[in-house]
């Protein structure tokens, strides 16, 4: 297995870090709901080649995931939509993003009026403490989001570093 | 590697009564990112797709990325149609395939 990292864990050090922490932990509660601005470039391009010109438009999709995860390599999530699911108004693809993974795609739900509703878990992995983003396509050609912040105290992905 | 799939769907359901699906596979994930003991990245080997089938017709489809976690759980709906198979398909890396099929009756 891999050897262990010879961090020298010094109590000034210790500090120095603990208050990072803090006082990044303020600067996130500080932080107004929502911001579509701060999303990382990639994690932009990615939601538009999904959504193309369409407005995004916040609502009808609702995503759940713990507010404080432990541990990043699995993350339960669950996603359910406000849809009749009829052949005339249904959600045609559900698409998860991330800002700060390595790379910004999760995974990709194609479905259909046959879902009769729209209730679909998964588990993924979280790199680190970052923004959410669930996008649902409609059959009119609309598209939805919700965002939900996550933190996360072990991250997944790049754990062997 | 033979992979483990779980699948679970209910075994009888009434005619356009909405069923749970809950499809669970072992599968390691790995993302491509991790570099191993002497630095190098880990290849990678992940599942791309996901498909259900009902009697033949689609229901469901998914695109995974390395962000999905290890053994891979996914849980849908569908309506229950019709007396028949549900059939169930991974791809992935490496010429990664699995299937696995259920039957369910319909009244």
């Amino acid at each position: 297995m891999a050897e262990p990292i010879p961090v020298e864990t010094t109590r000034r050090r210790f500090l120095i870090g603990a208050t990072g922490l803090a006082g990044g932990m303020a600067l996130v509660t500080m932080l107004p709901p929502g911001r579509a601005a701060a999303t990382p470039e990639a994690t932009r391009t990615a939601i538009k080649a999904v959504v193309g010109s369409a407005p995004l438009r916040k609502g009808r999709i609702k995503m759940e995931l713990p507010p404080l995860v432990e541990n990043g390599n699995a993350v339960p999530l669950q996603i359910t939509a406000e849809s009749p699911m009829t052949d005339a108004d249904h959600v045609k693809a559900i698409h998860v993003f991330t800002e700060k993974n390595p790379q910004p795609n999760v995974v990709s739900f194609q479905i259909g009026p046959r879902a009769g509703t729209v209730n679909i878990s998964t588990r993924m992995r979280l790199a680190d403490t970052q923004i959410v983003t669930a996008i649902a396509e409609m059959s009119d050609g609309t598209f939805w989001s919700d965002e939900v912040e996550v933190v996360v105290t072990l991250a997944a992905c790049l754990e062997e570093i | 590697m033979a992979a483990r799939a779980l699948i679970n769907v209910p075994p009888k359901a009434r005619r356009g009564e909405i069923i749970s699906i809950r499809a669970l596979i072992s599968h390691e994930m790995e993302t491509g990112f991790r570099p191993n003991a002497t630095g190098q990245l880990i290849p990678r080997n992940i599942i791309k797709e996901f498909v259900c089938t009902y009697n033949g017709v689609e229901i469901f489809r998914a695109e995974l990325f390395p962000a999905v976690s290890a053994n891979p759980y996914i849980a849908f709906t569908t309506r229950a149609t019709e007396s028949g198979t549900i059939t169930m398909t991974w791809t992935g890396d490496n010429g990664f395939s699995a299937t696995e099929s259920v039957a369910i009756a319909v009244e």
